[in-house]
């Protein structure tokens, strides 16, 4: 029997360690529960809401482009197109499979579907195919139990109804790409464009919109179970433009085939009315994405259609130059307007020869008379005497060599070398290279939205700035009235002798461009023409007497310039032309800057003096 | 005294047993399935269907079970012991030839719509096996290494065959439950050393050979945030949901996490997780004192017993509930691994409520015949 207690004594002392043992690791139990729910609570709650809560953003319609009448440039269209939960089937291969059963897939979609099913989380929609057609899209209505996974959507698509005619200003939207999505989550919205270029790139942030958002709650499998706060967003402003559509569809129509660009620009404000560059593509393809042959049709051609010519196109001013050489000339009064020099048809200095562009030379000119026949050596003389600093100051003054402030990306600066330039570059500035600059030559390089500028400065003699945009949303943009823009600075009187000069060249007897005369006589056009060498013409050619322009290969012809603003007594529009590789500014460019002056004269407001007579009136009689 | 002998020679009558049934604990038993009944009636995002009414119902079917075990004699239950240790051995054999597999594991037996979980009934009969086993043994044999051989295959049948269902959790519970049970025979503290020794080296081996959800549970354990949607995913989650309960809760029916089903399987495994994050700290401290006095009030009852056997057989069922409980709740709070171990009476499952009250009867059979004669078969012939 006293085994029995041994026994027991010991069951009993080892039953109450065992309960002690119990409460410990139930009291470990205790302790850490307080450690995960009041300790660290406030962090798990946090975890807790951003399980449940899930943002999704509505993306915003993208404003429109609209030119200077409200006719739209760019708009948007209704998008029907397919998308992939990859989630909701099983076998993603099998979905595509009938999918292209109903619309064919290339393989090369499938693939991108594929790629980008795996890489995105299997709940957010992948874009299997867009524009598609509404008969497609009731087939795979029609179709869907077949088609687990599929989910039919409408969005937006960027439309741009002048195609190839405005795609240089308004530039495209393209899908934006990782680094975008990194800086705005807003652009991971499927199938939100954002812009890549021109307008649509500029005030991409405007026309964009703001993101409405809806706050779900969701269950653990991303399903909604209800909505808990909604934000609506803000549509895109509609951007107005400067620019007249039809001016700029007739602008393009008559630059032709010719590898050319035209600015067309309001001079007393700044406001660009057209600025057409030839060729041109079609921005609606870069909204679907671009085929490799056709990048490659674009890249190849010499005529370069992707390059907005107008604004980054680099050319030697030629003789349009002539008139910043005046000007610094008498603004720096190392000349005046009666001073004469002789053309005797070349310039020497030391050994080195200079040749008027007339064999037989001008004979004695002044000012007024060397811009009308352009001639060379009076030139060659003033810049000489002037100085390449002051002719490089005052042609920044008048917007050449210098960017302007345009509301558009992708802007070349162009150059008008100082001698502190050269000397950069560890050289030094040649009495010769001053000669040469004062027909617009050398290192000269300025663009044709530059040259209009410098047109209309002079005719204004204001510093007007050029610009594209005229309202957003519904508020007008400054710089429409001219008095917002300083004055030039620069005496009333040395601008009014270079615009006689200007207007003698058109108009006078012996002018060098006699074609771009106007018709109606209440419209008389200034300006002035340039031809542009792209390649040195050596002493022996042009004794040979072989040389002519006309018959060289295409592209070492001489680029053909002609600048000209109008009405002369009361200057309201100037236009620059600049054909490449046309030869005699004269001939290719002066007719072409006529005919689009005739085209704003008529749309001018002021020349419309009869309203066309309603069309029922004339049905009647 | 008077009273007690009274009773030892008095034979019972049934109001006698009824009366001496421990009413308080039924009591605490009934709270618990309450807790569960309305645990399970959030799961299901308040309604009866399809867990709680059916909870209930189990739970008073085995409450009447439990009551009818309590009322069947101590000494006949012993005599049942090594019978009912043989079926369930058969059972788990059975179920390992025919077994309805869930979950990656067989462990289920189909009984005609009711199904059965043999490893659970196997631990019951083993706490029987094991003590009628003890009871006949006096100080000088347990001491006896060769003494003890026996037992030890008695236990290392059913781990084995619980093993290569596979059933980790259920395996180590049921080593630790004898363990507990030698240890208060009376088993020499020193053979408790020589056995736990090699169990670093064992595990090292035994990790090798686990089932590849098995060594994943215990991988996602080590480093939960590797891999946070897939193994990882459970544990996470109950954290989230517990630690987003804070001290008060959220309120009745107002807990986000388990509505939402970010927190997976919480009507069974999770059901504790529920609680914490609907009722907060307050609430889970709650139950968990609930569940304490559950478990401290079967060892007091084992304790308070007269005979050996009674004494082991009460003190195996409260060891087996803590363990479970135990694990469970370490489980959900990320504690340690995974291992489908449900909160007894409170977790939704059928043949579990059953087998737990099972157990319960027979801890009140102990109860009510805690001072029957019950010889020592060898010490005191």
């Amino acid at each position: 029997m006293k085994r029995d207690t041994t026994r027991t004594s010991v069951f009993t002392r080892r039953a109450l360690l065992m309960m002690g043992g119990q409460v410990a690791l139930l009291g470990g139990l205790a302790a850490r529960l307080y450690q995960e729910q009041v300790v660290d609570g406030a962090r798990y709650a946090t975890l807790a809401e951003d399980n449940r809560i899930s943002a999704r953003m509505i993306a915003p319609p993208r404003g429109r482009v609209l030119d200077r009448q409200g006719v739209v440039i760019a708009g948007s269209r209704i998008n029907w197109r397919a998308l992939l939960v990859s989630e909701q089937t099983n076998n993603v291969q099998a979905t595509l499979e009938a999918f292209s059963r109903i619309v064919p897939l290339s393989e090369y979609e499938r693939l991108r579907i594929e790629r980008e099913s795996t890489r995105r989380r299997r709940f957010i929609p992948v874009m299997v195919r867009e524009f598609l057609s509404w008969e497609d899209m009731a087939k795979i209505g029609v179709n869907a139990p077949e088609l687990p996974g599929i989910l039919v959507d409408v969005g937006t698509t960027r439309i741009y109804p002048f195609g190839d005619q405005m795609s240089h200003i308004v530039g495209y939207v393209a899908p934006p790409n990782e680094a975008d999505v990194a800086k705005d989550p807003l652009l991971a919205l499927p199938g939100l464009r954002i812009g890549r270029a021109g307008v649509e790139k500029y005030h991409d942030l405007a026309l964009r919109g703001r993101a409405g958002a809806v706050q779900l709650e969701v269950n653990a499998l991303g399903r909604v179970i209800r909505e808990l706060d909604r934000q609506e967003g803000m549509q895109g402003d509609d951007v107005g433009l400067t620019i007249d559509a039809g001016l700029q569809r007739h602008v393009l129509n008559r630059l032709g085939d010719e590898s050319a660009s035209s600015v067309v620009m309001d001079c007393r404000n700044g406001e660009i009315l057209a600025m057409a560059t030839n060729p041109s593509f079609d921005p609606t393809v870069f909204n679907s994405g671009v085929s490799q042959a056709q990048w490659r049709e674009w890249t190849k051609d010499r005529r370069t259609p992707l390059i907005n010519k107008a604004t980054s196109g680099l050319y030697a001013p030629g003789s349009t130059f002539k008139m910043a050489v005046a000007l610094a000339g008498l603004d720096a009064r190392s000349i005046t307007a009666g001073d004469r020099v002789e053309c005797p048809g070349h310039y020497d200095l030391g050994d080195t020869r200079f040749h008027c562009w007339r064999k037989g030379g001008h004979g004695m000119v002044d000012l007024r008379a060397a811009i009308k026949n352009s001639c060379d050596v009076y030139f060659y003389e003033i810049a000489r005497r002037t100085g390449m600093d002051r002719i490089a100051a005052m042609s920044h003054r008048l917007g050449m060599g210098v960017e302007l402030p345009l509301d558009l990306p992708n802007q070349k600066a162009g150059l008008v070398p100082t001698r502190a330039w050269r000397q950069k570059k560890g050289k030094y500035w040649n009495i010769g290279d001053t000669i040469v600059s004062g027909i617009g030559q050398g290192y000269i390089q300025v663009t044709p939205l530059q040259l209009v500028t410098f047109v209309a400065r002079l005719a204004s003699g204001r510093v007007v700035q050029p610009h594209l945009t005229r309202k957003i949303g519904a508020a007008m943009q400054s710089g429409s009235r001219p008095e917002e823009w300083p004055n030039l600075g620069v005496p009333e009187r040395a601008l009014q002798i270079i615009r006689e000069g200007m207007w003698a060249v058109v108009n006078e007897q012996g002018g060098t461009a006699p074609l771009a005369k106007l018709p109606d006589p209440r419209w008389q056009m200034s300006g002035k023409t340039g031809s542009s060498q792209v390649r040195r013409v050596s002493r022996e050619m042009r004794e040979s007497g072989k040389y002519d322009s006309e018959k060289l290969p295409w592209e070492f012809r001489p680029h053909a310039l002609f600048v000209a603003y109008a009405p002369h007594d009361a200057p309201r529009y100037a236009v620059s032309v600049v054909v490449e590789h046309g030869n005699a500014g004269s001939a290719a460019a002066a007719p072409i800057a006529r005919d689009i002056m005739i085209e704003v004269m008529q749309r001018d407001p002021a020349n419309r003096v009869d309203p066309p007579a309603p069309r029922i009136a004339q049905v009647k009689s | 005294m008077m009273e007690r002998r009274l009773w030892r020679e008095a034979s019972f009558d049934l109001t006698g047993k009824i009366r001496r049934i421990n009413w308080l604990y039924v009591l605490l038993l009934c709270a618990l399935a309450g807790v569960g009944y309305t645990a399970l009636y959030s799961a299901a995002g308040g309604a009866q269907e399809p867990y709680a009414g059916r909870h209930a119902l189990r739970f008073g079917f085995g409450a009447l079970l439990m009551l009818g075990i309590a009322l069947i004699d101590i000494r006949f239950i012993a005599r049942l012991a090594w019978p009912a240790y043989l079926g369930c051995v058969g059972l788990l054999v059975m179920v390992m030839q025919m077994g309805h597999v869930g979950k990656g594991a067989q462990r289920w037996i189909d009984l005609g719509g009711f199904q059965l979980q043999p490893s659970e009934l196997m631990k019951i009969a083993l706490v029987l096996a094991l003590a009628s086993w003890f009871h006949r043994a006096s100080w000088e044999r347990i001491g006896n290494p060769l003494f003890l051989i026996p037992p030890m295959v008695a236990v290392a049948i059913p781990v084995l065959l619980v093993l290569r269902q596979p059933n980790l959790g259920t395996a180590m519970i049921t080593c630790l439950l004898s363990g507990a049970m030698f240890f208060a025979a009376g088993v020499r503290w020193w053979k408790f050393v020589l056995v736990a020794l090699p169990i670093p080296f064992a595990a090292q081996i035994a990790y090798t050979h686990l089932h590849d959800y098995q060594r994943a549970r215990i991988d996602t354990f080590l480093h939960p945030e590797s891999d946070p949607l897939g193994a990882g995913y459970n544990i996470i989650q109950s954290k989230i949901a517990l630690g987003s309960g804070g001290m008060w809760g959220k309120g009745f029916l107002q807990g986000t996490q388990g509505h939402l089903d970010f927190l997976p399987e919480k009507q069974t495994d999770f059901i504790f997780t529920m609680i914490g994050e609907e009722f907060g700290l307050v609430g889970a401290l709650a139950v968990m004192a609930l569940l304490a006095m559950i478990i401290l009030g079967g060892m007091l009852i084992s304790v308070r017993c007269q005979h050996q056997f009674g004494r082991l057989v009460a003190l195996g069922i409260s060891v087996n509930f803590f363990l479970y409980v135990f694990v469970n709740i370490a489980m959900v709070m990320g504690a340690i691994p995974v291992g489908g171990v449900p909160l007894p009476l409170v977790s939704h499952g059928g043949s579990a409520v059953i087998t737990v009250m099972v157990g319960f009867g027979i801890l009140m059979s102990v109860h009510v015949h805690r001072d029957v004669e019950f010889a020592n078969m060898r010490d005191e012939r």
